[in-house]
């Protein structure tokens, strides 16, 4: 089927949408309400409209459907005219304080208007006041920039399957918020910050760390570290030369981070090799022992929150281990200083991190100070007048957090912390190695949820890969149905996973996320080791440190509790 | 928990959909005379809904009310005949008298005070119905003269139920706006 666009004979698939088609064609055509990676059947924005041959009213394109023959024209004088005048009344009832707006200089609004051609305020709109919400540590909230395009309501109920936050009021009083309005702490809202990440404004931002991370830096009294997530550097390639690996990509972070201070800088992917060492051991112990099954992944801690918060009931069946964020930052506190003769109370760790829901985390835990979204490092660099993209000097991470294997690499993208959960659950069940390339390709792929069995020596273990929470919320009776014999699921919950995460920059869309992906998989393929449970550094702390998995010195370390923590909500 | 609601819950036990999420809150309504938290919740839970969404479904209609109505309920009419004749400024002594909340009541719970299109009376204008009764021609000295007289008389009339009462809290603060 061909469709015009501008004159243009353009391919299309049935059901594909104008405005899909026009942008895979090159053609941008403005739209706020709609999601190219979403359902979006409001169409309230009118932004989108193009001319249609054979229509007189100008259509909306999000929700115009491709058809054979169809010609349309998305940048006449009359759309622009329309466009501008949209835009107009927005920004006339918008606060303007672009220039201390967290989004200032990042604003799809902003952008769009002065693409739009907005240059001056034709118009004077009565501005909301309603009080920002700054209740959670994770997200905050400030009602008064919302244009209320309902992309947080779209991907909060229909992609994520939360519904934490809807449109509440009516007319000029309408406002996106909670059940009840209260704050988002004592909501239904998981932090996961996939509405952040898609709010074309600063409505809902990540809870800024940017200046307790430079005020630490500037404290002669203070020893500040970081660690970084595989998700941020295999993230931050994008607008790099190709040739550059993730791990050349995360020796040039750590060398900007030391420049702006940091004391060390340490490879979260370490901890994610400790995780499996320590999931992997358990699983197979409830396996053995008639443990809780299916024994589902605790690193997605807004994952973690969804059962706190929804279903406490699913507590037994949560794996006990600590994020690897909190396995690291336990770690750093316990080794770091006595490694570098140092009086812990100096020490701040930092973490480098794609997701917003490890800011709840590590408020709710102890061993990480702050937590910096990648979006937020944008703004350290600002800070300190660092242009990332011309510094090519390389810092290998520090010791003892240095090494990481291919498998603790994959944990940042959906299937990942499954396939290298396999990869040493192999070892432990059969007391063999895989055979050959220990890829798993039935724990790879985009799909919602991932099913397969692998054949460890006599055993079998049937597993299941969630790809975001969405998925989750469908298909949680089957995967706890004893029918079904799970014994591990992975959950991860942003789509994608880590890579995809809710502090991931603005324009992360389902190609980026493909792209980040097919990183992961590269910089496995080419690791020396592929196994978590050979990081030489693993080894070295169990001999060191630990003794075994699963020994007391881990359950102090690494292991956590989970709490009750349904809002009054859901309790009732 | 909200008896009436699970109730009425109870009643349609198996035929509940989405789309009843509005009748289901009006009878609710009717029943318990506001949607408490509870009440919503628990019709969250009844449709499987989240809580987010019957909470913004019941703000966006006028006809639903969040907190119970106080021991008197005055309307205050804003019809045109009334807007001429200065209602607001009986409607904003009104507001700083009683000391309204965003919902109407005022801060003791005592008084329910409602802004009404027209209240049908515009001969006597300005006119508030003061628990079912109407007194027109008022001022705010008046108004003052009338809340002083019920305050002293602790055997003022009980409210009706009275069906224009049962507005949304989001409405009476865009007039007011
Ligand atoms: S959200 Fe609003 S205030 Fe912030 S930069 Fe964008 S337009 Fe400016
Ligand atoms: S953080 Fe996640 S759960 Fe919370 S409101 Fe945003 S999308 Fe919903
Ligand atoms: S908070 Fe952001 S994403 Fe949500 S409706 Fe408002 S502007 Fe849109
Ligand atoms: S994007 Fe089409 S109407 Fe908003």
């Amino acid at each position: 089927m061909k469709i015009s666009i501008n004159g243009k004979k353009v391919e299309a698939k049935q059901g594909e949408t104008v405005l899909q088609v026009a942008k895979r064609s090159g053609v941008d055509v403005p739209h706020l309400c709609s999601l190219d990676w979403a359902p979006s059947p409001a169409a309230s924005c009118r932004l989108c409209v193009v001319e249609a041959d054979g229509s007189s009213r100008l259509l909306t394109s999000c929700t115009l459907e491709a058809a054979d023959g169809l010609a349309v024209q998305t940048h006449t004088p009359r759309v622009l005219k329309a466009r501008r005048a949209i835009m107009e009344l927005l920004v006339a009832s918008h606060p303007q304080d672009c220039l201390s707006c967290v989004r200032g200089g990042h604003c799809e609004l902003s952008t769009l208007a002065a693409d739009l051609g907005v240059r001056k305020a034709r118009y004077v709109g009565a501005v909301k006041h309603h009080p920002v919400d700054i209740s959670s540590p994770a997200l905050w909230r400030d009602p008064d920039k919302c244009v209320l395009c309902g992309r947080c309501v779209t991907v909060c109920h229909d992609v994520q399957g939360v519904g934490a936050i809807d449109f509440t009021g009516r007319g000029f009083k309408t406002r996106v918020a909670p059940g009840f309005s209260p704050g988002l702490n004592v909501s239904e809202c998981v932090f996961c910050g996939q509405c952040a990440r898609v709010c074309p404004t600063g409505a809902i931002v990540e809870r800024d760390q940017v200046d307790d991370v430079v005020a630490a830096l500037a404290d002669p009294d203070a020893v500040v570290v970081a660690q970084v997530a595989p998700a941020v550097p295999a993230t931050l390639m994008e607008g790099h030369s190709k040739s550059e690996g993730v791990r050349v990509m995360l020796e040039r972070l750590a060398a900007a981070l030391k420049r702006v201070g940091f004391d060390a800088v340490f490879d979260t992917g370490f901890a994610a090799d400790l995780t499996i060492v320590e999931e992997a051991s358990e699983l197979l112990d409830r396996v053995r022992n008639g443990g809780v099954l299916p024994m589902f992944t605790s690193c997605s801690p807004a994952w973690v929150n969804y059962v706190e918060t929804h279903r406490p009931d699913l507590i037994p069946h949560l794996s006990t281990c600590k994020s690897p964020q909190q396995m690291a930052g336990a770690l750093i506190r316990e080794i770091y200083p006595k490694r570098t003769d140092l009086d812990g109370r100096r020490l701040v760790v930092v973490s480098v991190m794609p997701c917003t829901a490890k800011k709840f985390e590590a408020q709710d835990l102890d061993g990480v100070d702050h937590v910096l979204t990648t979006r937020e490092l944008d703004h350290l660099w600002g800070r300190f007048g660092v242009d990332f993209g011309t510094c090519t000097e390389q810092a290998p991470p520090d010791p003892p957090f240095a090494e990481t294997t291919g498998a603790g690499r994959l944990f940042a993208g959906s299937g990942g912390v499954m396939e290298a959960a396999v990869r040493t659950a192999h070892l432990l069940v059969a007391g063999s190695e895989l055979e050959g390339d220990p890829k798993v390709a039935e724990a790879r792929g985009r799909e919602g949820v991932r099913r397969f069995t692998v054949t460890a020596g006599e055993a079998e273990l049937n597993l299941a890969v969630v790809n975001g929470l969405g998925r989750l919320t469908e298909t949680l009776d089957e995967l706890l149905d004893p029918q079904t014999s799970l014994h591990f699921v992975e959950v991860m919950s942003c789509p994608g996973g880590c890579v995809g995460g809710g502090g991931q920059p603005y324009d992360t869309d389902v190609q980026a996320v493909k792209e980040r992906l097919e990183r992961l998989y590269e910089v496995d393929r080419r690791s020396r080791t592929r196994r978590a449970h050979e990081n030489a550094g693993v080894q070295a702390l169990y001999e060191d440190l630990l003794g075994r998995p699963l020994s007391e010195a881990s359950h102090r370390l690494l292991h956590r509790t989970y709490t009750d923590r349904r809002p009054h909500s859901v309790q009732v | 928990m909200a008896a009436g609601a699970d109730a009425i819950i109870a009643e349609r036990e198996g035929e509940l959909t989405r789309e009843q999420m509005i009748p289901l809150l009006q009878e609710i309504q009717a029943a318990e005379g506001f949607l408490s938290a509870e009440a919503m919740i628990t019709v969250a839970d009844a449709l499987e809904t989240p809580v987010s969404r019957v909470y913004g479904v019941a703000t966006f209609y006028n006809q639903f009310r969040f907190a119970p109505v106080g021991e008197h309920v005055i309307e205050v009419c804003r019809g045109t005949a009334c807007h001429v004749k200065q209602s607001l400024a009986l409607a904003q002594h009104l507001e700083r008298r009683l000391h309204l909340r965003d919902d109407g009541n005022s801060a003791d719970g005592r008084y329910t005070v409602v802004r009404v299109a027209c209240l049908g009376a515009c001969s006597i204008a300005p006119v508030i119905k003061l628990d079912g009764a109407f007194y027109g021609h008022l001022t705010t000295e008046k108004l003052d003269a009338l809340l002083d007289e019920l305050e002293a008389d602790g055997d003022a009339a009980k409210p009706d139920a009275f069906p224009s009462a049962a507005r949304a809290p989001e409405e009476q603060r865009d007039e007011a706006a």
